[in-house]
């Protein structure tokens, strides 16, 4: 810190630093008019915030996705909106089903397993069909050649899905059992927001144990420090970054279905503007560290849900949720001032960089 | 110095853009004498034709449309056919105006017409990029479009520009009109639909008067229409005596709309007046639920009245309202209501369809009036006589209504509006 201070006190730099005390300067005065003044009671502040963790989790769990490949293939999988879209568009027919022969209201657990599972199975085979067809036969060629295909994937898969299913909205059915809320400490919270989040924090658990604890992770670990020398020890690198990718996008099926409970409605385009965000909370955790996108989701999703209210509310800024995007975005800017690896990135080694 | 020289690519690329980009709009004057390479009449080529009884050809300050004989008489259609939730009005609006079409025997003055569809995307961008690639074809006669104000805003500039008569069926913003500055006025501006100042203040006084609100909290999504309308409205309800206890918004493609009800529910309004589009207004309908605002009715206005409002807001959209355009008694309506629903399978999904039809005779009749025939069966149109034509319409009969125009594009006087409410999975209208 101290040298880059006393090596490059360039104009940019000073620049940038300027923008980044404004926008805090401006951040602390809106929140503190807005305690100030009172405008919300604490039981409001707290919905805001455990809609932010609800949401926070469905990003959480499509942010592993981005980290868990770029850590492995230093590329953005742009591709993985569409992952995301893919297993809860094919969910839907299930649920429609389920719905229609009455297991989703007798045994709606079993019913909603099954529905996952589907999903995640659906989302696995769309990403194994992309790394198949789209990513591996460009692994030597230069890092921009596969953002580029990874973009036109998206849109491939996002318009091969209007073309099979049409364009209309699919509305997934109502889960009798998740209607209404339960109030703890005076704070309203829904029981479709609860299973949200504990079914992400279960999922997050798994996949850390995953990671950390069985040969599979371990490989996935060696394959993203150095491909070389994993390869030099034994490691089969390509099944290695399949591998890397289907869990990603088992993850994605799993936030699918979790973002269906919550907003029902499923289009062809619904995966794009959740993967942009989610790509941002893994770059606000720092991409390519795994707890760091788990961090970097719940942090967007409370920004979006809080932010608006707490920053704007205050100064009197009329409709602040409209501004929601500008927040978070913003927010991505700052992080990325002053701690420019992300929340919990590591310094990038040269190698990597 | 390797650096140097792709600097120096880099930035001949930038400026080579830029030029392209910044080309002055060709005057409406050369282009359709530029794009007629077969130039049937050699008169037509002199710039100044002073003797226009000689050529036959009629001098127009915005340019002429040369149909040649066999040739088809082109209109646009640009509408929104792509999106969800509002792509039923584009889909609706085009059929309607086919049927216009048909009903006028498929052709004026012994020229086929020809509908030309483009999609406008419900957005600035789009109506942008639509009006773009229609003014650069110079044997579009006028365009019937496009759908939501937020595109007929930008394309209106681009038409006037261009010389290019636009009757929107279904743009319904006062600015449009010049209200309340004509600056916002564009001269080839018309449409055959009503203003939002008359929707607005229905929407107000039936709020207050039929269903007893007296706090309504209003949510719009940026547009200008929304926008517009929530302001009509609070005008309107506060001139009345109600409050607006909230004012909010969100963005068009917003999904989680539980921390705007939140706030809304603080104020605890006995209405949400949400004057947006089906698939915002979906959320909002299912999210009330989740905040405890189940029991507050919530208020739509055109926007909001499609069969995709009910299909995205499933059991919640039950009993919830929208104003709109009346439905017309007339019996030539129910002529075409019933070609429709034979040709097509089922009712009309969303509003304006009608006024599409009406916007395709308006056009048409025009083009009757101020079409001159050349000796060997030309057909010249031009493009300012077509527009003094259309701001000209006097007791044309529409199916909805009899169309009479004033000097700011409205045209549509006769039109009614009404409240609907989502009855058994169905609009129903619920005001005479």
């Amino acid at each position: 810190m101290r040298q880059r201070l006393a090596g490059q006190l360039a104009f940019t730099n000073f620049v940038v630093w300027g923008i980044g005390a404004a926008v805090l300067v401006f951040v602390i005065v809106g929140s503190i008019a807005t305690i100030s003044k009172g405008i919300y009671p604490p039981d409001v502040w707290a919905s805001f915030i455990i809609f932010g963790l609800a949401q926070g989790s469905v990003y959480a769990l499509i942010a592993l996705g981005y980290t868990l490949v770029y850590g492995v293939l230093f590329m953005i999988n742009f591709a993985h909106g569409e992952v995301f879209m893919g297993g809860m568009y094919i969910a839907f027919y299930v649920a429609r089903a389920f719905e229609e022969s009455g297991l989703l209201d007798a045994n709606p657990f079993l019913a909603l397993l099954i529905i996952t599972i589907v999903a995640m199975v659906s989302s696995m085979v769309i990403a194994f069909l992309v790394e198949r067809i789209a990513y591996r036969p460009l692994r030597r060629a230069p890092r921009l050649i596969p953002l580029i295909t990874a973009i036109g994937a998206s849109f491939f898969l996002q318009n091969a899905f209007r073309g099979l299913f049409g364009p209309s909205t699919k509305v997934y059915p109502d889960v009798d059992i998740l209607k209404g809320n339960w109030v703890l400490f005076g704070v309203r919270i829904l029981k479709t927001q609860v299973l949200v989040i504990v079914a992400a924090v279960v999922i997050m658990i798994g996949l850390y144990l995953l990671v950390q604890y069985t040969k599979v992770g371990r490989a996935m670990r060696a394959v993203a420090e150095d491909k070389d020398a994993a390869a030099l020890m034994g490691i089969n690198v390509d099944r290695v970054i399949v591998i890397t990718f289907v869990v990603g996008a088992a993850m994605a099926g799993a936030a699918g279905v979790l973002y269906a409970l919550l907003f029902k409605q499923v289009t062809h385009t619904v995966g794009f503007i959740p993967g942009l965000k989610a790509f941002t909370a893994a770059v606000l955790g720092g991409i390519g560290n795994i707890p760091g996108a788990m961090v970097g989701g719940l942090f967007l999703g409370i920004f979006e849900s809080v932010g608006p209210a707490l920053f704007f509310a205050g100064l009197n800024i009329p409709a602040p949720n409209q501004l929601k995007d500008v927040i978070a975005f913003t927010m991505l800017v700052m992080v990325l001032i002053f701690r420019p690896t992300g929340i919990l990135g590591e310094a990038l080694s040269e190698k990597k960089a | 110095m390797k650096k140097a020289k792709y600097l120096g690519i880099f930035i001949i690329l930038i400026a080579a853009v830029a030029l392209a980009a910044c080309q002055p709009a060709t005057p409406a004057t050369e282009e359709p004498m530029a794009e007629e390479p077969a130039a049937e009449e050699p008169a037509a080529e002199e710039p100044t034709a002073e003797e226009p009884m000689e050529s036959a050809m009629p001098e127009d300050e915005w340019g002429v449309i040369e149909v040649a004989p066999g040739d088809p008489v082109r209109i646009a259609t640009n509408t929104v056919t792509s999106g969800a939730g509002v792509d039923v009005f584009g889909i609706n609006q085009n059929r309607f105006a086919a049927l216009a079409v048909e009903d006028l025997g498929g052709e004026v003055l012994g020229h086929p017409i020809e509908l030309v569809a483009e999609d406008t995307l419900c957005s600035a961008e789009g109506g942008q990029t639509a009006a773009s690639k229609t003014v650069n074809d110079p044997s579009i006669a006028a365009v019937m479009g496009h759908t939501c104000s937020s595109s007929c805003v930008p394309a209106a500039e681009i038409y006037a520009q261009a010389g290019y008569t636009m009757v929107s069926p279904s743009c319904t913003a006062p600015s449009l009109a010049g209200y309340p500055d004509m600056a916002t006025h564009q001269v080839s501006f018309l449409r055959s639909v009503f203003n939002d100042l008359g929707q607005g203040k229905f929407a107000a006084e039936w709020a207050f008067n039929e269903l007893g609100a007296r706090s309504v909290a209003t949510i719009h999504d940026g547009s200008p229409y929304a926008q517009q309308l929530v302001q009509v409205f609070t005008d309107n309800f506060t001139a009345l005596g109600g409050e607006v206890v909230a004012a909010e918004a969100v963005n068009v493609g917003d999904t989680d709309m539980r921390p705007v009800l939140t706030t809304i529910a603080a104020a605890g309004p006995d209405l949400i007046y949400v004057p947006i589009f089906p698939a915002e207004g979906g959320f909002i309908a299912q999210q009330r639920a989740d905040v405890g605002l189940e029991d507050v009715p919530m208020m739509g206005a055109d926007g909001l009245q499609t069969a995709t409002f009910i299909e995205a807001g499933g059991d919640a959209a039950e009993g919830q309202y929208a104003s709109g355009p009346a439905l017309p008694e007339s019996d030539a309506f129910q002529a075409v209501l019933d070609k429709y629903v034979a040709e097509f399978n089922e009712e009309p999904p969303a509003p304006f369809g009608p006024n599409a039809y009406d916007g395709i005779l308006m056009i048409v009749d025009a083009i009757k009036k101020v079409a001159v025939e050349g000796e060997d069966g030309t057909l010249y149109i031009g493009r300012k006589a077509l527009n003094d034509a259309l701001y000209a319409t006097d007791g044309l009969q529409g199916i909805t209504g009899s169309f009479t125009c004033d000097e700011r594009g409205d045209c549509a006087f006769a039109q009614g509006i009404a409240v609907y409410q989502v009855q058994d999975g169905a609009w129903v209208q619920v005001t005479d």
